[in-house]
């Protein structure tokens, strides 16, 4: 199939930017990425600079692959990254735009490839459970219901890839710090830090430069993963419970 | 052409004495330890944040170390450990089906071939249980019965459940607690993380490794960091073979970096092979999708019998489903009666090689084969039909019924089958062919993971220590964990014990001079070939050589071959490979050649580790040693060692070092499958 690609090429975060219009030639059993393949190879056969963008596993996975197709993070395809998207949900002739993620807090590093370091600093600020190695007790001496510990699993499927993020109109990143404060809250082990660790990373997140969540639910719709709003709604509660017992205990 | 080494010495594994169960005890009763004031002081640099380095830096940050932490990802978190699937194995026995350490043991050492170290694997499979314990504790949602309690599944051959699992996302949810970990650490200012830094040298001081050099993959610049010591964690080498179900980063430059310095490369041709994986579908392919080894309990493996069929399959002018019973060869089945389709990883691929290799492969590169459900679809329908007292139900019924259990087992499978190839595997068989997946290979290490460089560690997939010529399911996530969580905090204290007086590492060392500027030289006459070829062409043309001369099943005659392919394909490359923008700048293409150039070296030893190793045995298959039914043969009496390979000039022969294997608590007998 013949296609028309407009890509964001940016040379660094201070370059403004700008699209390229790029005719290429994929087949239907192609991956987006293979796609973008193709042409790198292409260009690079030219002797031109082929086009930045992250990836890894490739199997959806990792959380590396970032880019906006046609307006939508991750692109067309419901619960799907975009390594995992194929050229058969194309047509033949189509035009597609191709773009990073946006956000305030995600800069572009080079074309598709952005900077989610914010992300890093925020779990760094609380999303862990604070236990030394070899002072566990024995595994099976905490039972976990199952329906919390499904729901745990649920939450702890976020990949980190920061789609909700590029898919809010305030840039906010509630969807993926709800989705870790809920995992480790929901646990009986995470228990002792589930309020100190709402509020730190909470703060850190509003630090970085994250807008303020209006409840638009972009996120949940384009996060490949399906992450439920449940969590953000969580997150509200012990952040709020937080505040609370820290005037309690003043 | 010939292939050539060098005799060189015996090596010692420095196990500890006592029996078997007694030997981790007595290292730890022995070793010696670090006061907590003197710990501040030492410096450790971990390479890599996969399981086995993500842990590693985690528990030595908590034990008060100053850890300095690199990984070429742009988040520890995005490691190749993150795509593991099915699970990770423990002896708990939860089940009371009768398992036990030494079981674990046993089966581990049996499915490696007996190719690996016996004290070793013990100690693997007595810290399983440790292992299971911190998850949990550190918020691993493993998969629970409805009491609350973990649950368990059986895996790959093994009589007993134990294995551990989060659906079929094992590995993420292990990498997202070990991440947690390692955060928790970094919070703490005991490790400082280093995203998107390559290592590309070692640096050796006094014959000890005290720091690397390492390239900021952002701006291209060159940085040294000194250490105490150095702890490589940076993965397998499976993507030598370009197609692989490894995520597209997962290369050996670390570890040949260190071979380069002079480190040994243990047993690198025993590289494990997965029958079902995603098929390719062209030339543009660049990875390959596994699909788990439980669908083969369901599915049959089958190729037409006639070529008429496989040809009018191929042109899409007739349905697989079309083909009646009688025309189908379902080979497995034919070929192992007693086992069938549940044969052995590696005989499968072989099986499955075999008739594609006769041209009867059913996709368009003639590299498929059928992994069909039907049957299993009406098997089950009907007894669910039976199960629900539904009497005479008509077909569609059964159909409909008999997907619903399908898709209860493998639902995500089917899935993510679906979603790559857009083909509906209920309606239609799937299509599947093996690939590289796993590298048992790695660099030889002690019993303190150790390599032979003083100071210099190898922890997880990239050291050699447990798996032996093939790997078991669900042991390559224990291995990682054991190694950093449990085994490096014990053993670099006992290296590190004697150097608190020694100061820090002065990176203004002449050493630290050489080797940046090696590096520098090497990126830039790199950059400065601008041939034609762009670096992947090099990659898929390297890849095809290994694959069809040192992969599923090899001969001496294929494997010199494959040297001589090698040497031509890495002149070629030298001479005219195509790089892109600029040194000091980001420059993925440039970091790609510097990955390549390292694979286009480590080809060439694992056909001469290959060609030397006159038996079959795991994952190294030698057709002129096979049984007269077509079992692997191995030679006990000549090949019970393990070869490693030293090799620090690659313009001479490789010196071919040796640690005998001495089975005191198991007798290595046939893997049998009749
Ligand atoms: C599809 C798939 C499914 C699997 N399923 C299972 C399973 O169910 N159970 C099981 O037990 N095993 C499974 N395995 C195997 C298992 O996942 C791996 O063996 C294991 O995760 C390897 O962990 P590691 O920590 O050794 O290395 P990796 O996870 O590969 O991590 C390597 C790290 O090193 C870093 N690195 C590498 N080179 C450099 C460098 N030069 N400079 C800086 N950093 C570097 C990388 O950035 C990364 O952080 C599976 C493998 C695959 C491919
Ligand atoms: S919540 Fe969803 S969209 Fe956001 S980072 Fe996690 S997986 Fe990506
Ligand atoms: S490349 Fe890993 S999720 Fe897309």
């Amino acid at each position: 199939m013949k296609l028309t690609l407009k890509i964001w090429r940016q040379k660094n975060a201070q370059d403004k930017g700008h699209f390229e219009t790029y005719e290429v030639d994929a087949h239907e059993d192609m991956s987006f990425l293979e796609m973008l393949d193709v042409l790198n190879e292409r260009l690079i056969r030219q002797k031109k600079d082929p086009i930045a963008f992250d990836y890894d596993c490739r199997e959806g996975i990792c959380g590396a692959c970032s880019m906006v197709i046609n307006g939508k993070p991750h692109g067309p395809l419901p619960g799907t990254t975009t390594c995992q998207l194929h050229m058969r949900h194309f047509k033949d002739g189509d035009t597609i735009w191709v773009e990073p993620f946006r956000a305030a807090a995600f800069p572009v590093i080079k074309d598709l490839m952005v900077d989610r370091s914010a992300f890093e600093r925020i779990m760094q600020a609380g999303g862990y459970i604070s236990v030394n190695t070899g002072s566990a007790p024995e595994a099976n001496s905490i039972p976990v219901p199952k329906p919390i510990a499904d729901k745990a699993f649920d939450a702890a499927a976020c990949i980190g890839c920061g789609a909700c993020v590029a898919a809010c109109p305030n840039g906010a990143a509630m969807l993926f710090v709800a989705a870790k404060i809920s995992h480790l809250g929901l646990l009986p082990h995470g228990q002792p830090e589930r309020y100190i660790r709402a509020r730190k990373m909470v703060e850190r997140m509003y630090l970085e430069g994250f807008g303020n969540c209006t409840n638009i639910g972009a996120c949940e719709a384009e996060c490949p993963k399906e992450i439920s709003l449940e969590h953000i709604a969580r997150m509200n509660r012990w952040f709020a419970k937080a505040s609370l017992i820290e005037t309690e205990e003043a | 052409m010939k292939i050539e080494w060098i005799e060189g010495r015996t090596l010692d594994g420095k196990v500890p004495p006592g029996p078997l169960h007694q030997k981790w005890q007595y290292f730890k009763d022995h070793q010696k330890l670090v006061a907590p004031n003197n710990k501040r002081k030492l410096e450790i640099i971990v390479v890599g944040t996969g399981l086995a380095g993500g842990s590693a830096a985690a528990a030595l940050g908590e034990l008060g170390y100053q850890v300095k932490c690199f990984t070429f990802h742009d988040s520890p978190r995005r490691a190749h450990s993150i795509a593991a699937q099915g699970g990770i194995n423990a002896a708990k026995n939860y089940q009371n089906d009768g398992d036990t350490i030494f079981r674990l043991f046993y089966d581990t050492i049996k499915g490696g071939d007996y190719r690996s170290r016996e004290a070793n694997v013990y100690r693997l499979a007595e810290i399983s249980l440790q292992i299971i314990d911190h998850c949990v504790a550190i918020g691993v949602p493993f998969a629970r019965e409805y009491g609350g309690y973990l649950a368990n599944r059986s895996f790959g051959g093994v009589q007993v459940q134990r294995t551990f699992y989060a659906k079929g996302q094992t590995g993420q949810q292990l990498l997202l607690g070990v991440y947690q970990s390692l955060n928790r650490q970094i919070a703490r200012g005991t490790v400082t993380m280093y995203n998107r830094h390559e290592l590309v040298d070692i640096v050796i001081i006094d014959g000890q490794a005290r720091g690397i050099i390492v390239r900021n993959l952002l701006t291209g610049q060159l940085e040294r960091h000194g250490a105490h010591a150095v702890v490589l964690a940076t993965g397998g080498y499976g993507n030598i073979y370009y197609l692989s179900t490894n995520a597209m980063g997962s290369n050996v430059s670390a570890a040949w970096k260190a071979v380069r310095r002079g480190a040994l490369m243990a047993n690198p041709c025993f590289v494990q092979i997965h029958p079902t994986c995603i098929p390719e579908s062209g030339e543009y392919q660049s990875k390959l999708t596994l699909m788990s080894e439980s669908l083969r309990n369901d599915g049959r493996v089958w190729v037409p019998k006639k070529m008429d069929d496989v040809l009018a399959i191929r042109n899409k002018q007739k349905n697989p489903r079309d083909i009646p019973p009688e025309d189908r060869d379902y080979f497995l089945e034919r070929m192992y009666p007693a086992f069938g389709n549940l044969v052995p990883r590696d005989v499968a691929a072989r099986a499955i090689k075999k008739v594609c290799d006769e041209g009867r492969g059913v996709n368009a590169t003639s590299r498929a084969v059928f992994l069909d459900f039907e049957d299993a679809i009406i098997r089950y329908g009907k007894s669910e039909a039976s199960l629900r007292g539904i009497t005479n139900p008509d077909p569609h019924t059964i159909r409909q019924l008999g997907k619903e259990v399908i898709k209860a087992k493998y639902g995500n499978l089917f899935q993510m089958y679906e979603k790559i190839t857009g083909v509906n595997p209920y309606e239609q068989p799937m299509t599947i062919y093996p690939a590289v997946h796993y590298t048992m290979g790695g660099l030889w290490v002690d019993y303190e993971l150790q390599t032979n460089i003083p100071g210099l560690f190898a922890l997880g997939e990239c050291n050699f220590s447990d798996h032996g010529a093939n790997r078991l399911g669900a042991s390559a996530l224990m291995q990682g964990l054991a190694d950093g969580f449990f085994i490096i905090p014990y053993t670099i204290s006992h290296y590190l014990a004697d150097k608190i007086r020694l100061p820090k590492t002065d990176t203004n060392h002449p050493a630290f001079d050489e080797a940046e500027e090696r590096a520098r030289q090497r990126f830039e006459k790199l950059l400065s070939i601008q041939g034609d070829q762009p670096v992947e062409y090099f990659h898929r043309q390297l890849g095809k050589i290994m694959w069809n001369y040192a992969g599923i099943s090899r001969t001496a005659e294929s494997l010199l071959q494959a040297a001589e392919n090698i040497r031509t394909l890495r002149e070629e490359f030298w001479k005219n490979v195509f790089i892109p923008g600029k040194i000091d700048e980001l420059n993925p293409e440039l970091d790609k050649a510097n990955r390549v150039a390292d694979f286009l070296e480590l080809g060439e030893l694992i056909a001469i580790d290959a060609y030397h190793r006159n038996e079959s045995c795991g994952g190294h298959f030698r057709e002129e040693y096979q049984t007269p039914d077509g079992e692997p043969l191995r030679n006990d009496d000549q090949y019970a060692y393990v070869a490693a390979w030293e090799w620090t000039d690659t313009s001479k022969p490789p010196i071919l070092h040796k640690e005998p294997l001495v089975f005191e608590n198991v007798k290595p007998s046939t893997r049998s499958y009749k």
